[in-house]
């Protein structure tokens, strides 16, 4: 079966040079750090032989703009020490961070803080919020500490407190809001600084699962609305399917799979992410292109018509009622079809193909 | 599997060890009773060592040298002049007759005004009335001068401790490797027994203010220092971290970040600096430092329990106020946030400006007119005060003194007694040989080697026997202090209601200045080696009491309720559960119940505990006992560090094998 690729799903322009691009990249805690780089022993030899613990290994990927990338793993799997490596709030062993080209490692002190105040911003899993301040001036925190005068920051940190809808909030404090509100306290803090890149560790996972939907939604709003490049941190699949145009999965440090949702759901790279997708209702994650056969002679070839990157859930009514094959085309040009027989399978028989 | 086998044979060790600690105190007793009074290095009250002789001769030299070496021309005698000046000033404001005028600036009037303004804009009314009751009642029990002497020094001595300490504790707040370094000085500073540096002290800085203000400041620091520093770190590394990705320099994060949120924090430091330094200028009595100290050391001297009480009281008036009021300021800060953008900041400058104003016109008042400078004599109360303290003490030691003389023997035939027989009448090789065995049975080879050391250097000094007398009431009141401390610290820990009952009560002995103890368990006992017990069990049993109510309900809920469930009852929730789990917290409590006590013994020798005590505070009187008074402070720290040391490496010992012994299974 043929594996889509991402620009055939998503409309990202893939020869625009990747916004941010990650090479090789490495951390290992622990003593003699950098002799670790490049050792091929797993985790358990490592910490006995070396007392070393590589939280990542040889991680690269590239994230397009306007992309929003997650990162899964479970705990320990070296996804949150990833993603502070992308700032060097944790520093990289080995490897090269690229944003727009420019070597994040390679940035003395002031370049990084510069880095740090207007390009990238980062979005908590417990917040960091400070606690003295009303919702207004954390908001305005960053225009603060790179010298925006205080009339344009808080005219700045009014129009994000509207835009992640918290009016009427702006002199509360932090501890008088809900997980959901102060978390939104920390995304229009990030997005005051006006950002390339967003990047977010675990945000909603301090979060009840009503909320987590809500400030789901509220992300995929706000991506619609401000269209920023976003890597976003998740142990939760659901989540990364539904919030991710890719999949970064990690296991031990080490990168294991990326690919669109369907991608990772269709064709796990190896057991580990097959166990992990395994509960995953296929028909809301793989689209016809997954499921579509060559038309067999004989077939008759007039039924109704659906493109290829509808998801199956959706496609549902069609084909159940249709009395003849789906024609499953792009542009005019026909690619396969589709029954009820294709349909039922992937919805009732499930897991193993 | 050598890990394990290693666990296995020292679990196996474990009871053979038990049975030779008991095998060296069998050994200890046989010897006693063969060698008992031989060799038990006995030295009469006015008897000197050479060495006591040397050290005097080096003492008198250093005193002759004051004008002529470099040391004292260039650098300590600026320091003294400084802080004698800076004391002498604040006296001049409110306490002494100063620029050509027979008053103070201040007079009582404006004090008080000035005072209570004080705590009205910081803290709140309620405080503010307390201060104003407070500051009246030192003029109503007729000690309006000296409380005010107290309180110059008081407030001098925690000035120039947070100018160094609040910086020192933000350093330490982000330097880890100044903090690792900071850390065992402020530990010296804290653990060394307060009466043991005064008279070294005024060696260098002479008898008088100078040194009072350095004596405070060395016990007045730490506080500010470690409160600071814990404050600054304990800031959430998940707002550092917000405050680093935003682009934060460190100096932002310093402003921004740590030091607001660590305000409050901050402020408690002020406060346990401020009680510190309080409770420190009080005793700085003994080295001439005016004030409510002077009166009643010169009453207790005298046995004058009324004097005492009357001064006492003063001083416990001068420490629930200051308490009061910067604990109400640290609440304020809380709730200055809270009110936020609610309240304008033109009302809060009218409101300061009100106060301010009336305070003002006060201070005024009292700089004009006598009537308002000199506290009305009509209005002195003291002497009722002082009379009907004699009256109740009289009848106290009449009518009580059946009850009092039974615990009183008791504790002294049943437990001082026979300790300090066997301790002071042994041969001193046998006691060494016996403690240093039973360190490294207990503790370490490094425990045994401290103490072998240790008490060699006892011996040297000269000041053997009455080491031991002192180390047998020592141990005596710190067994009584690990009593109290499970006893209260388990009831405290299990029950609420408990502890809403007793922390406050704890919470005053510990703001309460040393002094203030002595004057009714004197009043109760008479002058006796038994009242200095008491004095440090009541000075030592709060930190041991709260330290065990900690450990106790730091026991995980899961853990009780697991036992609970399991039908454990509530004896045997105590003893199988909660007390083993907070192992640590009680051996915290019985080290440092120990040095608590320990400091408490120059303190005994005032009111007749005699032995180390009295050879310090004699020290303090004598000219000629000096150099043995420096000794014996020098043998009270040894012993402490002896004692804390067998402790330390027990505890240690003791954590393992429950370590090794988890594992086996």
């Amino acid at each position: 079966m043929t594996v889509p690729s991402v620009a055939e799903r998503s409309g990202l322009d893939i020869d625009a040079p990747p916004v941010l691009s990650v090479r090789g990249l490495w951390k290992v805690f622990g003593p003699k750090a950098e002799s670790v780089v490049g050792s091929s022993l797993t985790r358990k030899e490592l910490k006995e032989q070396t007392g070393c613990v590589a939280a990542v290994r040889d991680v690269s990927f590239e994230v397009r703009r306007g992309e929003v990338f997650v990162v899964m793993g479970l705990s320990g799997s070296g996804k949150s020490t990833l993603v502070r490596c992308l700032t060097r709030l944790i520093e990289p062993t080995a490897g090269e961070v690229l944003l727009d080209g420019e070597d994040v490692r390679k940035a003395d002190h002031r370049r990084l803080r510069e880095l740090r105040r207007h390009r990238m911003a980062m979005v908590f899993q417990h917040f960091g919020l400070l606690p003295h301040r009303c919702v207004l001036d954390n908001v305005a925190f960053g225009l603060e500490i790179r010298g925006v005068a205080k009339q344009d920051r808080y005219a700045r940190a009014r129009e994000v407190v509207a835009l992640v809808g918290l009016n009427g909030f702006e002199n509360s404090y932090p501890d008088q809001l809900s997980g959901g509100m102060q978390q939104r306290v920390g995304l229009a803090r990030a997005l005051a600084a006006d950002p390339e890149v967003l990047l977010f560790d675990e945000p909603f996972s301090a979060l009840d699962p009503l909320i987590r939907r809500e400030m789901q939604n509220e992300v995929i709003r706000l991506h619609h609305e401000v269209g920023k490049t976003m890597v976003f941190i998740t142990h939760d699949l659901a989540e990364a399917l539904k919030l991710g145009d890719r999949i970064l999965i990690m296991r031990d440090g080490e990168l294991v799979q990326v690919g669109t949702p369907d991608q990772v759901v269709g064709a796990p790279a190896d057991d580990y992410v097959r166990d992990f997708v395994s509960d995953v209702p296929r028909s809301h994650v793989l689209t016809l292109r997954w499921i579509m056969r060559p038309p067999q002679s004989g077939e008759p070839l007039d039924g109704p018509e659906l493109g290829p990157d509808v998801v199956i859930r959706d496609a549902v009514h069609a084909v159940l009622s249709a009395d003849r094959p789906v024609r499953v085309t792009d542009g005019g040009s026909l690619l396969g079809v589709v029954t009820s027989a294709e349909m039922l399978e992937v919805i009732a028989g499930g897991q193993d193909r | 599997m050598t890990a394990a086998s290693a666990t296995t044979s020292f679990a196996a060790r474990l009871p053979a060890r038990r049975y030779l600690v008991a095998l060296v105190i069998a050994f200890w007793a046989a010897g006693w009773v063969l060698l008992r009074g031989r060799d038990t290095l006995a030295l009469g009250g006015a008897e000197l060592t050479p060495l006591h002789s040397w050290l005097n001769a080096a003492m008198d030299a250093i005193d002759d040298s004051r004008n002529s070496n470099p040391i004292f021309l260039y650098f300590i005698n600026y320091i003294r002049l400084f802080l004698d000046e800076a004391v002498t000033f604040v006296q001049a404001l409110i306490s002494q007759p100063a620029m050509d005028r027979p008053l103070p600036v201040l007079g009582w009037l404006g004090v008080v005004g000035l005072a209570t303004a004080i705590a009205l804009l910081y803290g709140n009314v309620r405080v503010a009335l307390l201060t104003a009751a407070g500051f009246l009642s030192f003029g109503v029990l007729g000690l309006w001068q000296e409380s005010m002497d107290t309180l110059a020094l008081t407030l001098t001595a925690v000035a120039l401790s947070l100018a160094v300490g609040v910086p020192l504790g933000v350093w330490a707040g982000l330097s880890d490797r100044f903090h690792r370094l900071v850390t065992p000085v402020l530990d010296f500073m804290q653990t060394m027994p307060t009466f043991v540096y005064l008279a070294p002290l005024t060696l260098f800085f002479l008898i008088g203010p100078a040194s009072a203000t350095v004596a405070t400041m060395i016990y007045a620091i730490p506080p500010a220092i470690r409160i600071t520093a814990h404050g600054i770190r304990q800031v959430s590394p998940d707002t550092l971290e917000a405050g680093a990705s935003l682009g934060a320099t460190s100096a932002q994060a310093l402003r921004h970040v740590r030091l607001p949120m660590a305000r409050q924090t901050i402020i408690v430091g002020v406060n346990q600096t401020i009680m510190a330094a309080l409770s420190m200028a009080t005793i700085a009595a003994l080295i001439d430092a005016p004030g409510l100290g002077q009166t009643v050391l010169k009453a207790l001297q005298t046995l004058d329990v009324g004097t005492a009480f009357n001064a006492g009281l003063a001083i416990v008036i001068m420490a629930v106020v200051l308490d009061r009021v910067t604990s109400a300021a640290s609440r304020r800060v809380e709730a200055a946030r809270r009110a936020g953008r609610l309240r304008t900041v033109r009302g809060r400058r009218l409101e300061v400006a009100g106060v301010l104003g009336v305070a003002a016109v006060l201070g005024y008042l009292s700089y004009t007119y006598v009537w308002a400078a000199e506290f009305p004599i009509e209005a002195n109360l003291g002497s009722y005060v002082r009379r009907a303290a004699d009256a109740v003490s009289l009848w106290a030691q009449d009518n009580l003194v059946a009850y009092t003389d039974i615990v009183k023997n008791l504790l002294t035939n049943g437990l001082l007694n026979p300790f300090q027989t066997v301790l002071a009448g042994s041969p001193w090789w046998l006691v060494t040989a016996v403690a240093v065995a039973v360190a490294l049975l207990v503790g370490s080879a490094r425990a045994a080697l401290v103490t072998a050391v240790g008490l060699l250097l006892v011996v040297v000094l000269g000041l053997w026997q009455d080491s031991m007398v002192t180390l047998a009431s020592t141990l005596v009141a710190t067994v009584l202090v690990m009593l109290l401390g499970m006893v209260a610290g388990v009831w405290m820990g299990r029950s609420d209601r408990a502890d809403m009952v007793l922390r406050p009560v704890l919470d005053a002995g510990q703001t309460m200045p040393a002094f203030v103890y002595l004057v009714p368990i004197l009043g109760l006992f008479g002058p006796t080696r038994f009242t200095a017990i008491i004095a440090a069990v009541v000075f030592a049993a709060p930190v041991a009491i709260k330290l065990v109510a900690e450990g106790i309900r730091g026991v995980s809920a899961t853990t009780v309720e697991a036992a609970t469930s399991a039908g454990a009852s509530t004896w045997q929730l105590i003893s199988k559960v909660q007390l083993p789990m907070a192992r640590s917290a009680v051996t915290l409590a019985a080290s440092q119940g120990l040095i608590y006590v320990l400091s408490m013994v120059v303190v005994g020798g005032l009111v007749g505990a005699g032995a180390l005590g009295y050879d310090v505070v004699a020290g303090f009187s004598q000219h000629q006992l000096r150099g043995k008074g420096l000794a014996a402070g020098i043998a009270i720290v040894v012993l402490g560090i002896v004692l804390d040391r067998v402790m330390r490496a027990a505890t240690q010992r003791a954590d393992q094998a429950a370590h090794g012994g988890s594992h086996q299974h």
